[in-house]
Formats: structure tokens, sequence, C-alpha cells
């Protein structure tokens, strides 16, 4: 199992950085998103609530961007087909696709969060990171259980651009939620506390329901 | 080794597969004739384990599918119309991601690229290489990890003369592999034939022994 992940997670790797079809994309959405924010608001800086808002909001669409491309590679050009032959256990493929997606999201954070901190955060990220940090690992893994299952969905539908996101964002409202209550804390001047435990408590219970179901079903997904 | 007995497959409601029926022995070779649209592509598929039986029972080495799908897959070579390639990637990485896929030592990469005359171009990607060297790339694919079964789905379109030479150790009568092979070339798909199938709007049309099959009937097929 080790093996075949490792075979699909390299290939995955190998395809992007030739093609730069995701990351690429995603960062420069998010950063200009930021960019938008800055003026329509009409503000230099945000914090608290506000700034959690638009933090995760524009994370999660930069993120529907890579989930979008997950598999579209292999759908076109037959990836699938050859997986599906090999004699391996399938569920390698949603954790190579999710590990890949993880991969392209801190990709897109250390580009789109320090370019936050930049142009519209109040309070210096030297000050938050370390505690936001905790948040943006378990709202990434949530979107990359819940983006991959979608994903592997979708693209087997001719409205995979449409379908994708319809099916994810209602899914995902959770983790927006979860993440933004979860960080709001920590994006204003004056921070004393942490992330609010039971926010990170409920990101990883979705975390952990989203990725049993994916690993429950993904090898439906696949079949015929 | 295959056995299919009353095989239907529909895409939605058509009937892509009807009632299909056949016999092949280890070691023989079934060509498949017929018009496009008649199942050819369709009956591979099914026997690749990648589309399952609607009705009918299929044996495919000896195991029932679908049930027993897991058992089959990997003894399997599929050629289709698709090299199952990645574009982006060289031969070699392609190549080599099957290789670990089906757990093989990679040193066998570079002997079926060697057997394909890929070794010079193993490097570069795949987009960057004509369409016949693909498919010698995706003959190497299907053969990779030496299949007791090969589906071949018109292996030989985009090959010259030299090409369908260099690949017949690894996929012509030589090979001594079970084969299914569909094909529109009536005098060149006899001459590999043990048995042929001929299917009309997915129904068998012809279902005979190559040497009592000549060449008119299967262009008949095709009126």
């Amino acid at each position: 199992m080790r093996r075949t992940v490792g075979a699909l997670l390299r290939k995955e790797l190998l395809v992007e950085l030739r093609t730069l079809e995701s990351v690429p994309g995603m960062s420069l959405f998010a950063v200009t998103t930021f960019v938008v924010f800055h003026f329509a608001l009409n503000q230099n800086t945000v914090s608290g609530d506000e700034a959690a808002g638009i933090l995760w909001v524009t994370l999660l669409f930069a993120a529907m961007l890579g989930v979008n491309r997950l598999f579209v590679a292999d759908q076109d050009q037959g990836g699938f087909d050859a997986f599906l032959l090999a004699p391996v256990d399938r569920t390698a493929m949603l954790l190579a696709k999710a590990i890949a997606l993880l991969a392209y999201l801190a990709v897109l954070e250390l580009i789109a969060v320090p370019a936050f901190g930049l142009l519209l955060l109040a309070p210096p990220l030297s000050q938050t990171m370390p505690d936001l940090l905790v948040v943006l690992v378990l709202a990434d893994i949530g979107i990359a259980a819940i983006g991959t299952l979608v994903a592997a969905l979708a693209v087997q539908t001719r409205a995979r651009d449409l379908l994708g996101p319809l099916l994810a964002l209602p899914l995902l409202v959770p983790v927006v939620i979860g993440a933004a209550r979860a960080s709001s804390p920590l994006l204003v001047l004056t921070h004393s506390s942490g992330p609010q435990g039971r926010w990170l408590a409920t990101l990883a219970l979705y975390d952990l329901v989203f990725g049993l179901i994916a690993y429950a079903v993904f090898d439906f997904l696949l079949e015929d | 080794m295959i056995e299919l007995e009353g095989l239907v497959r529909r895409y939605g409601e058509r009937e892509a597969l009807s009632d299909v029926s056949l016999s092949l022995q280890a070691g023989q070779t079934l060509v498949v004739f017929g018009p496009n649209g008649a199942g050819k592509t369709t009956l591979l598929r099914v026997l690749a384990t990648l589309l399952r039986p609607h009705d009918g029972e299929v044996t495919v080495l000896d195991r029932r599918l679908p049930d027993e799908a897991w058992a089959v897959r990997g003894r399997v070579g599929l050629l289709g119309h698709e090299s199952l390639l990645y574009r982006e990637l060289t031969a070699r990485e392609n190549l080599r991601f099957h290789a670990r896929l089906h757990d093989l030592d990679l040193q066998r990469v570079d002997e079926l690229l060697a057997a394909v005359a890929l070794t010079d171009r193993a490097d570069e990607p795949l987009k960057s290489l004509s369409r016949g060297m693909v498919q010698r790339a995706a003959v190497a694919r299907a053969t990779l990890h030496d299949p007791e079964l090969l589906l071949l789905d018109e292996p030989f379109s985009n090959l010259d003369p030299a090409a369908v030479e260099l690949v017949a150790p690894l996929i012509g009568a030589e090979s001594k592999r079970t084969r299914v092979i569909s094909s529109h070339d009536p005098s060149g798909g006899l001459a590999q034939a043990d048995l042929v199938l001929g299917l009309r709007d997915g129904r068998v049309a012809l279902l005979r022994a190559a040497t009592d099959v000549g060449p008119e009937e299967i262009v008949e097929l095709y009126r």
C-alpha cells in the first residue's frame, strides 16, 4: 500500500510540476482576492471576525480550483483505467490524491497567508502564526478529504467544473465556520489566548468523520 | 481461459452487447470484427474488468466477473485507443509508474524500452513524441507486467510496418499469449486469428474458427 501511494503521489507531483495547472492558479487567485478586498472594503487593515472570514473564504475558493483539477489528468489521459487494471488497493489513490491536495494547500498558504498579512491583517503575522498554523492544518485536512471525495465523483460527469464546487461548498461550510471561529481570536491586535479549543475539536471531528466516509466510499466511486 | 454465456452490457437503455456467448482456450487468439459502434471496445473493457457485465456469465482467466475481478487485474494487458500514459511524463517515468503499481523490478522498464526501440527517446515527455512512438510506449506499458491475457483494440493503428514487426514479439502471435484483438483489417486480422467473432449492433453475427472464414464474410459485416 505504501509503495502504491508513493508511486501515485510521485506521479501526481511530477505532473503538477510539469504542467503548473493547480498551485500557481490557486495562489494567484488568493492574492488577487486579497487585493480586491483591500480596495473594496476601503480599509487598510482588518482584524477579528472580519479578518478570519476574508482569510477562510478566500482560501476555500482558492482550494476549489485545485479540487476541480485533481483528477482531470487521470480522466483525460486514461490514468484511471491504468490504475484500475493494476492489482492494488484502490484506497491508495484516495490517500495519494488527498496528500497531493494537502501539499498544494500548504504551498498556497505559504504564499497567501503572508500576502494576507501584508495587504489586510492588522496584527503582525509573527504574533498569530504559531496558533494559526494549528487551525490551518486541521482545516486543510478537512478540505483535502472532502475535496478528494467530491473531485472523484464530479470528474466522471460532463459538468465536472460546475458539479465539483456545487457538491463541495456545502460540505465545506462547517470547515470554514470552524476554521474562522477558531482563528478569529488570533487575528486581533492584542490577542492573549490561543485558538478556541471547541472549534479545533469540531474541526478535528469533522476531519475524522469525512476521512472515514471517503475511505468507505472511494472504491465505489471508481467502479463502473 | 475466457467463457462468455449470454453476456449483456448496456449504456443506459441501449444494449451495447447483447447475448454474446463464446469460449476461448489458453494460447488462442480471438479476433473481433465489426463496424464502429458494434460493441468491440465494450467487449474488451468488460474482459478487462473495467466495465461490469449487466447480465450473463463471464469467466476470464478462470475467474468469474465481476465478483472475482480483483483476481484478474494485473494478469491482463489492455492496449486501447488511449495510451493510458501521461503526456507530461516521459516514457521512462510512465513505465516506472506502472512498474511500481504492478510491484515490478524497475530493470524491467529498461528491457521494455529497448524492446520497443524507445531507449533513445525515453527521457522526453510523451507529448513531444510521434503517435507511433506513443503507441510503442503503450505496447511496452501493456506488456510490462507480462500479462497472461492481452486485450488489444486495433493495436497496429499508428504503427508503420517496421514498428509492427518490432512489437510482434510482445503482442503478436510470437508472444504465445492468449489474445483478444479488435480489428477492421479482414486479411490481417484473419491471419492472427484462431477464432473469429463478428459483431453487429452488439449481437453475434459471426462466430467460427478462423480456418472456416473468408475475408469476404468479414467485409460483409460492414455492409
